[in-house]
């Protein structure tokens, strides 16, 4: 090893690698890689890759034998479900995308046409099957505008609760498969093990981990179990810590940064004309929520604010989605302090079957539950949309009533199937390693897609 | 809020562009209700645009003619219109004038049948679909 | 070949089936719901590489286990059935859900009535969807069924 530079006989002998000595240093220069004394302080950093460039596109026309077409899914791991992308390439640059969807129809729109409308619920929990309670409430809310009814206070805030709690978790699957997409694999576990805490509630309060089927035509389908309040302040003081967490690992992270900032533009325009909402408008710079802008269930009474940010590139997708976890927060803890007492369901025989104590005094309670729960409530004739935000935009059930218990068409919007339709935009004109950035910012769930 | 207004198949793509032009920026939905055997005719086409900077929804509706059924397309103004077309044409088999591209969206391609309309059953189906050898 | 009965190859047979359910790589085939509870198995609380299986393979070709999980469209049949031809010898299906065995409350125009009318299906998991203890008793459930069949499958 040289120590000292000055001592030439070192360097010799360093140079030579034997004992005899070969050729001295200075006899050649072969083997010899000098750094090359004009690079510049750019390339320097190009070449330790704190700065990355993207000149590699070449703007000219080139012959079609030079694209390429590649077939992206169904069965990819980053596809987020069964998407198929056909993806043209030129090079390294995608050029055109043509997302072939269907993969996942279960033909929900013809099944709700068979149920009744308290079943209703059980069939559009499954349809995005992140947030299942905005699901649920959407079609709820539907129903009860169609019957024109109004659920007591403590429902809503219990509404409210759910959804707020479920976006939270929707979010954290967001953030820990986007992470996992763009290779931060320990973002993954994160988030799913946040998530198992949120979960761990639900399945108290409803019975079930996913696809509930507790917020109903009426009011939710039980009450909060005892003690909820210990659990949502454990959620309140571990999930703002975890987020900390996040920031600590990926906010400065010059990986991360570099791998999103600047990838996947989506602009407010191109938003408005594909019918884009939710945080991917957000990030766009457009500050449109429907919880403020159109408010339901009483959750205009809450205090938070809506997260804006100006980039529109997949970092800020990114970043909004922890954003609106912190004040999702907020409207938890409003929740939980300001939880009214009272029915958690409408006193209304129409649409409420008795309590399950009145069953064993009375038989035409019985009768009656019986009759609710087989054949199911009449619903005014009519139509009516309602919208709610969720976790990926406006979500919206259509139903047309015709007066029996079923309804005649329900037809449900879903914020997925809309945001897709981005894909090729977000994607054209942007190398290929960032097309998986680009479809993990849009958050879709195949679910909501295919229905 | 929202308010419905009924419109001719003739005057829909004016109106929908007179709309646009009154600044009802975004096309939220876009479906079809199937009136078989209750109303004449058939298939109406109920579109729900959203003004975001007015926070007004607006609903049309379009009854489709039997015979021909068709419906101008309006993804020349909504370019989002357009997978809620292919999806109404996949469902319904209402046709959309001036389409991009109006194949089935969530059928797969062989599929026979609308699945949507109300003449057509939700039951049980045997496996439909080829190329694959038997499992034994 | 040999035959499973034959009292000389005993040990090896144990030896062999023993080595197969310690190293089951699942393809990743998530469809609907059921996915997300896969993958929260596989993730921190559950932590399916108790097992020997955390690695879920892209590809088929890599895999031994397919757990189908979630419903089954028309449209998905045929790809499914094509991933399963993909994988290599020996290997086994886990049906994970109501949709996925049976068809599930979606009795309709679109979806396959079970998996098992396009793949053989050694584990059924019921449940809608079937949370991360349910899939891991499936997947136990398949480990004593590997080390009790026949080696040729």
């Amino acid at each position: 090893m040289v120590k000292n530079k000055e001592n030439s006989e070192d360097l010799e002998f360093w140079a030579t690698n034997s004992e005899e000595g070969g050729w001295k240093i200075d006899s050649t220069d072969e083997g010899s890689q000098k750094m090359s004394e004009e690079e510049s302080e750019q390339q320097l950093k190009i070449q330790t890759g704190s700065d990355v460039v993207d000149d590699y596109f070449i703007d000219e026309e080139t012959s079609e034998d030079e694209r390429m077409i590649v077939n992206m899914g169904p069965q990819h791991p980053s596809t987020h479900g069964v998407l198929r992308l056909q993806v043209e390439l030129e090079g390294e640059a995608v050029r055109r995308v043509k997302p072939i969807i269907g993969y996942l129809h279960t033909g929900m729109e013809k099944t709700g046409e068979e149920l009744t409308y308290l079943q209703g619920p059980t069939n559009t929990t499954r349809m995005d099957y992140l947030s299942p309670f905005f699901n649920e409430l959407v079609f709820s809310l539907t129903t009860e505008k169609l019957l024109d009814i109004e659920v007591p206070a403590r429902a809503q805030t219990i509404r409210i609760l759910m959804t707020e709690l479920n976006r939270i978790s929707s979010h954290l699957v967001a953030l820990a498969t986007g992470g996992m997409d763009i290779g931060a694999l320990s973002m993954m576990i994160f988030g799913f093990r946040e998530r198992e805490l949120l979960l761990n509630f639900f399945e108290k309060t409803t019975g079930l981990r996913m696809n509930h089927n507790y917020i109903r035509p009426g009011g939710v389908a039980a009450d909060l179990p005892d003690d909820w309040q210990k659990d949502i302040k454990e959620i309140l003081k571990i999930i703002p810590e975890k987020l900390k967490d996040y920031d600590e690992m990926l906010l400065d992270n010059p990986i991360w940064k570099g791998r999103l900032q600047n990838v996947g533009i989506l602009t407010t325009q191109e938003c408005l004309a594909y019918g884009i909402t939710g945080p991917s408008l957000r990030a766009s710079g457009y500050g449109w929520d429907l919880r403020k802008m159109q408010p339901y269930s009483g959750i205009e009474k809450y205090d938070f604010e809506v997260p804006v940010l100006q980039e529109s590139d997949v970092f800020a997708r990114w970043r909004i989605k922890v954003l609106e976890i912190l004040e999702s927060l907020k409207i938890v803890e409003q929740a939980m302090n300001n939880m009214p007492k009272g029915p958690y369901k409408i006193q209304d025989k129409k649409v409420t079957p008795p309590p399950r104590k009145r069953l064993d005094e009375s038989m035409e309670a019985l009768i009656h539950h019986f009759k609710i729960y087989t054949e199911g409530f009449k619903v005014p004739e009519g139509e009516a949309y309602v919208a709610v935000e969720s976790p990926r935009g406006e979500l919206g059930c259509y139903i047309v009533s015709d007066g029996s218990s079923k309804p005649y068409r329900m037809h449900v919007r879903g914020p997925s199937f809309c945001n897709l339709q981005a894909l090729p935009v977000v994607m054209a004109d942007s190398p290929i390693a960032d097309a998986v950035a680009a479809i993990a910012s849009l958050d879709p769930v195949i679910g909501d897609v295919d229905r | 809020m929202t308010e419905v207004q009924h419109v001719d198949v003739k005057d829909y793509h004016q109106d929908i562009q007179t709309l646009f032009n009154e600044g009802y920026e975004m096309m939220v939905d876009l479906t079809a209700v199937d009136w078989f055997r209750k109303k004449e005719p058939r298939f109406e086409v109920v579109v729900n645009l959203l003004s975001l900077s007015k926070n007004k929804r607006k609903t049309i509706k379009v009854k489709v003619d039997d015979k021909t059924l068709t419906v101008p397309s309006i993804t020349d103004i909504y370019p989002g219109a357009n997978f809620y077309e292919r999806e109404v044409f996949d469902m319904f088999g209402i046709l959309f004038e001036n389409h991009p591209e109006l194949t089935r969206i969530l059928m797969p391609d062989d599929w026979i049948g609308y699945p949507l309309r109300k003449d057509y059953g939700s039951g049980r189906i045997p496996v439909q679909f080829k190329n694959a050898p038997k499992v034994d | 070949m040999y035959s499973p009965d034959n009292i000389f190859t005993t040990t090896i047979d144990k030896a062999v089936r023993w080595s197969r359910t310690q190293s089951m790589w699942p393809v990743t085939f998530g469809l609907a719901c059921c996915a997300i509870e896969m993958m929260a198995a596989g993730s921190a609380k559950y932590d399916l590489a108790r097992y020997g299986m955390e690695v879920f393979r892209a590809s088929p070709r890599q895999a031994d286990l397919m757990i189908v999980a979630g419903r089954v469209s028309q449209k998905m049949a045929p790809v499914l059935r094509q991933v399963y031809d993909q994988m290599a010898e020996p290997k086994w299906v886990i049906a994970m859900g109501a949709c996925s065995s049976t068809g599930g409350m979606f009795n309709n125009y679109a979806l396959v009535q079970g998996v098992d009318h396009i793949v053989p299906v050694d584990v059924y998991v019921p449940g809608c969807p079937p949370g991360p203890q349910s899939l891991m008793h499936g997947i136990l459930t398949l480990h004593d069924k590997i080390m009790a069949g026949e080696i040729n499958r």
